[in-house]
């Protein structure tokens, strides 16, 4: 069913359905707090050395990403350089207002990291504490989502959907979703997509940075091609999650937001009767 | 609708703002709250309880080839100590330093550099891993920490090796600007736990730590101690400095840098 804009002609029957688990509601809200800190505080470390490598070592005079604060014509500009072009990304990336409004060389900005303050040591604190809750709540989730068939249920597509991820495709770039009570074949390999591939890579790459870890599981940093590389495919990770994470919020905004935001507090969804069931 | 659409905005106009700047504030509130950084703080025990449950005590750091050596291995902390006493020794070309061993341990002893070389050395092509996220390659030469220790004959007491350097990082009135380490009983006798005088073939210069720096390869760079003046075997680092262990730690950082 398509979500329309504006009042149908005649008013479909809604009834309220149970959408979400006990499971899924609870481990996707400590979730929800788990990233917010994660990422912030994550931002936070990088800002201690704000450039990416790739490798075992760092080579220092050729990062592949760098955010640095440069002495400009009229004044310091932020630069931040990808593969070794130059982009001006003053008052945001290299160069930004801290929290008593002085400008200063930052990687990220100050409204980004958590604490806002530079403050290494209390990033990692926040990091490694939900790092932890994290991986907790995420092996939990998993776990169970196989044991209680959550994963076939829910988020394994049908051959029929798969054979239809053209028109899919082709809808969502027209901005015509079809979210409803199931997911549509797109939600579902985005989920599976975050839950096995980008969050199970989020976690090894930062673990492959832990001297502690290479030196128990070195297959680990091979696994990467080294510890400069996990921390530049940590950080890529994380992109893609705070990308998921504005198109995940942007749908949730516009397909319904009362109704999306209810299912996942008290697992109750308002759908259609007669709704195509997607399986 | 109309109406609880208008409501809604003005609530969310009124509230998002607020939200945010709480959210802004409130972080670096929560950040300072000793509680919530005594809670945070417990995840070090977790991560070290988990690191030594599946590292064996002799489980080795990485060894590279010369190959893999940094062109430019970076010097991080204090480049160039300027306390006086530091600066004679200096001079001297560290011919008067003697490192001295103490503390709990049957025979406290001092040790030239000349009667460290001449005892077994083992050399070792390491990652250095700095707490700021970068990483350089190099080759260390040095005494194993266990071959000193066998020397002074520890007291069953001893738990801890605090390791006093000669630089002073942060200027303070009661001395605990200067720099310190301190590793267990499982870093101090890991073969790879090495003090080293050589670096990348050539006498270990100033900048990286001269004459004798500490490598604990399975942890952070913080906790390479350099400019190493004394070692003493403690039961405990509860009343040295701030009470972390540590320069580092005393200003927050993990006294277990595995992570």
């Amino acid at each position: 069913m398509s979500i329309a804009i504006g009042e149908p002609a005649e008013k479909p029957t809604k009834i309220l359905v149970y959408r979400h688990s006990v499971l899924v509601r609870v481990t996707h809200w400590i979730n929800v707090v788990c990233i917010l800190v994660l990422v912030m505080s994550g931002l936070q470390i990088f800002n201690a050395h704000p450039a990416l490598y790739w490798g075992h070592k760092s080579h220092f005079d050729d990062p592949l990403l760098s955010m640095r604060a440069e002495n400009g014509p009229a004044g310091p500009v932020g630069v931040t350089r990808i593969f070794d072009r130059p982009f001006a990304t003053t008052g945001v990336l290299g160069l930004s207002t801290g929290p008593n409004g002085e400008l200063a060389a930052r990687g990220f900005p100050s409204w980004a990291t958590l604490p806002g303050y530079q403050d290494l040591a209390t990033g990692r604190r926040w990091h490694f504490f939900f790092a932890w809750l994290f991986v907790v709540n995420g092996l939990v989730y998993v776990v169970a989502s196989f044991l209680s068939r959550h994963v076939w249920r829910d988020l394994i597509p049908s051959r029929a959907q798969l054979r239809g991820i053209g028109k899919s495709i082709a809808d969502h770039a027209r901005f015509r979703f079809d979210h409803g009570r199931d997911y549509n074949v797109l939600q579902k390999l985005t989920y599976l997509g975050l839950i096995f591939v980008v969050l199970p890579l989020v976690v090894l790459a930062g673990l492959a940075m832990s001297p502690g870890v290479d030196a128990g599981f070195p297959f680990l940093v091979d696994l990467f091609d080294g510890r400069q590389t996990a921390r530049t495919l940590h950080f890529v990770a994380a992109t893609a999650i705070v990308l998921f994470v504005i198109v995940h919020v942007g749908m949730v905004l516009i397909s319904g937001v009362f109704n999306n935001m209810r299912s996942m507090i008290t697992g109750r969804y308002k759908a259609t009767v007669g709704e195509d069931r997607h399986d | 609708m109309t109406k609880l659409l208008m409501s809604r905005r003005r609530f969310l106009t009124a509230v998002v703002p607020a939200a945010g700047a709480f959210a802004l504030t409130g972080c670096d509130e929560l950040s300072r709250n000793p509680w919530i950084r005594d809670t945070l703080s417990s995840a070090e025990n977790l991560t070290r309880t988990v690191q030594r449950f599946f590292l064996s005590p002799t489980s080795l750091a990485r060894e590279f080839s010369e190959n893999d050596i940094s062109p430019a291995f970076r010097a991080n902390g204090t480049k160039n100590p300027d306390d006086p006493a530091y600066r004679a020794l200096v001079e001297t070309g560290f011919s008067n330093w003697r490192l001295q061993v103490g503390g709990l341990v049957e025979t406290p002893a001092s040790f030239s550099l000349a009667e460290l070389r001449a005892m077994p050395s083992r050399t070792q092509i390491t990652r250095h891993d700095c707490v700021e996220g970068w990483s350089c390659i190099g080759k260390w030469k040095g005494v194993p920490l266990a071959n000193v220790l066998e020397r002074v004959t520890l007291k069953p007491a001893a738990r801890y090796f605090v390791f006093t350097c000669a630089d002073s990082l942060e200027q303070t009135l009661d001395g605990t600007g200067r720099y310190y380490e301190s590793v267990g009983l499982e870093d101090a006798f890991h073969p790879q736990t090495i003090l080293a005088y050589d670096m990348n073939d050539a006498v270990l210069s100033v900048p990286h730590g001269a004459p004798l720096r500490l490598r604990v390869e399975r942890q952070l760079g913080y906790k390479m101690a350099k400019y190493v003046m004394k070692i003493d075997a403690v039961d405990s680092f509860a009343t040295l400095g701030r009470g972390h262990g540590g320069y580092w730690p005393d200003r927050g950082y993990e006294w277990y840098a595995g992570i």
